[in-house]
């Protein structure tokens, strides 16, 4: 799969945890991931939700999507319409949890990417390349067990179509 | 060559030969998720035409992050939670019962050797029985409800040995913001963290939970302790006897071991914005701050008021310093109140609000003022986290540096008060 969008940087580039990319203001209160999406990545960037555009990528630095366990963080990027998360590394719930809600994340060198950047990702070789400046570099190889539930559409779908966990 | 706990309890769970590296499916023996996560666990249980749970010991949901409720969308929320509950054979836990991760372990749900899942990163503070938990999102858990089993990757494991002894005033927190510190907010990303040494020898379980429960801020997946006599007493108290501990063996391979010594540590102190941004407490002196909060699912425990009010008994908190104390459970409220905790605190200037997890999580009971300093006896201090964005600093801290710092209306040192 071969996704395009704009890359977003934001001034914080490391460590962006769970509460910044939904805060405990909207995500314990508000239970529609579009109504959500109106407030994804407010804390470190007020304007984002009205930047952003169905297919357009987050780009990041080390320890992406730290912190407390909420899905919420995942499903609303997604609902915002973020379709990938481009980053150095991952906190594990966040790692799972996107894979599990349809959202890849790919796990690169990062520093290369500027903000506005068009970027073209394809999901079977995992290169990444900027549009924009003709720039690429190879993403880490998804694994097979994420690769399996982002092909299913997710983990409940997953164990819907095979009535239980077909992933060795 | 032998095991470490996470091995042992995935290869017992999956029935493999289990090692770090290794993708099992394993059993799940109990799972658990709050008001804040359930509703996206309910929708993916109902679309899978869920009954009952599968978990080897059943599930629990807990009303804790808000509430009493505080508003009517989030009464919608906890009222789908109740109706769901029933008839589905999952315990609920509703307003008042207290914080998730202590009412869980006493309801003695929690045995050593057990895999237990949840829907909230702190999970993994059941590893202060002597079992591997952790957190995850909701789907996860909606998965390992319905079928009594998940997909796990065997983590690698770190030990951190620490030896000596605690000096006055100092403690766990303490030691986990240490922890903290040394290995970063990512430090220990996907593995399983062992505590070893006669300091955690020394720790009650009460402080055993405490670090714990700060495993998830290294990025940490397990942080399984020992099982010892301190934890058979603590489990027996709870209504548990027949124990089957795990323990790491002699030539288990660890990724790496961190040597500690507990009489080095002094009171530390995590400044804003951030878990490993650790400093001593008393390079923050004259940092003034207008409240202070005592309690969670890392210090709203009984030794924890226990240790606060005995810095504050027959003293007043500052004044313009709002002290505010959530204890983590009613049975921690209860057995404060026999002991003269809640009372000495209360003349001492400090509010009470429910059982539960009180104002941390920023939707009620007590959300600072724009350009408010907090000191908080919490895991998390991100910009923002009590409900407030706007030049709040959130400053995380032992109950004593907290109680402190309340009396003298800036971050203080415990000894510095308990001294004289």
């Amino acid at each position: 799969m071969i996704l395009e969008g704009k890359a977003h940087r934001f001034v914080l580039n490391d460590d962006i945890n769970t509460d910044y990319i939904i805060s405990g203001r909207y995500k314990f209160k508000i239970d529609d991931m579009n109504e959500l999406a109106t407030h994804v990545m407010e804390d470190i960037d007020p304007d984002f939700a009205s930047k952003v555009r169905r297919g357009d990528m987050i780009v990041a630095g080390r320890n992406f999507g730290c912190g407390s366990s909420r899905e919420q963080a995942p499903r609303a990027l997604k609902a915002a319409g973020v379709s990938a998360v481009v980053a150095k590394s991952y906190a594990r719930i966040f790692y799972r949890s996107s894979f599990n809600i349809g959202l890849p994340l790919v796990e690169c060198d990062t520093d290369w990417i500027k903000d506005g950047d068009t970027l073209r990702i394809d999901l079977g070789t995992g290169i990444v390349t900027s549009v924009t400046t003709g720039n690429n570099v190879r993403a880490a190889l998804i694994p097979r067990t994420m690769q399996i539930l982002l092909a299913d559409g997710g983990l409940i779908p997953h164990m819907k179509k095979h009535d239980g966990f077909a992933l060795e | 060559m032998g095991k470490t706990i996470a091995e042992k309890v995935l290869s017992s769970h999956s029935r493999i030969d289990a090692r770090a590296g290794d993708m099992v499916i394993a059993s799940v023996d109990y799972c658990m998720s709050q008001d804040g996560t359930s509703t996206m666990m309910i929708r993916e249980l109902e679309s899978l035409g869920f009954t009952a749970p599968k978990t080897a010991k059943g599930m629990a949901m807990v009303i804790d992050h808000n509430s009493p409720c505080p508003s009517v969308d989030v009464a919608k929320i906890h009222d789908r939670m109740r109706v769901f509950a029933r008839g589905r054979s999952i315990t609920l836990f509703d307003v008042g019962a207290g914080v998730c991760h202590q009412v869980i372990p006493e309801s003695g749900k929690v045995v050593p050797g057990d895999l237990i899942v949840g829907a909230d990163s702190h999970t993994c503070t059941y590893g202060a029985l002597n079992a591997c938990a952790t957190g995850l999102g909701s789907a996860d858990v909606a998965a390992a409800a319905h079928t009594g089993k998940l997909w796990f990757k065997v983590p690698y494991s770190l030990q951190i040995n620490v030896g000596g002894g605690f000096p006055e005033w100092v403690g766990a927190k303490d030691l986990a913001l240490h922890t903290t510190a040394t290995l970063t907010s990512d430090g220990a990303t996907y593995k399983s963290i062992e505590y070893t040494g006669a300091a955690i020898q020394s720790l009650d379980m009460d402080g055993r939970l405490t670090l714990a429960n700060m495993a998830v801020e290294t990025g940490a997946k397990f942080c399984p302790f020992a099982c010892d006599k301190k934890t058979s007493i603590w489990l027996s108290s709870h209504g548990i006897s027949s124990l089957k501990p795990v323990f790491s063996d002699e030539d288990a391979s660890f990724e790496k071991c961190l040597e500690f010594d507990a009489s080095a540590l002094v009171p530390k102190v995590a400044k804003p914005h951030a878990v490993d941004n650790v400093c001593d407490a008393s390079s923050l002196k004259g940092t003034q701050i207008q409240q202070a909060f005592l309690g969670t699912c890392t210090n709203g425990r009984l030794s924890d008021l226990v240790a606060a009010a005995t810095i504050l008994k027959g003293r007043q908190v500052k004044h313009g310093v709002r002290l505010i104390v959530a204890p983590a459970s009613r049975a921690v409220l209860s057995e404060a109140l026999d002991l003269g905790v809640v009372g000495a605190l209360l003349k001492s200037g400090a509010t009470f609000v429910a059982p539960g997890c009180g104002p941390c999580v920023g939707t009620h009971a007590g959300i600072p003022s724009d350009g408010e300093n907090v000191i908080s006896t919490a895991n998390r201090n991100f910009r923002g986290r009590m409900g407030n964005n706007k030049d709040v600093g959130i400053y995380l801290a032992s109950p004593t540096t907290v109680d402190a710092s309340a009396l003298k209306g800036e971050i203080t040192d415990p000894r510095e008060v308990a001294s004289k």
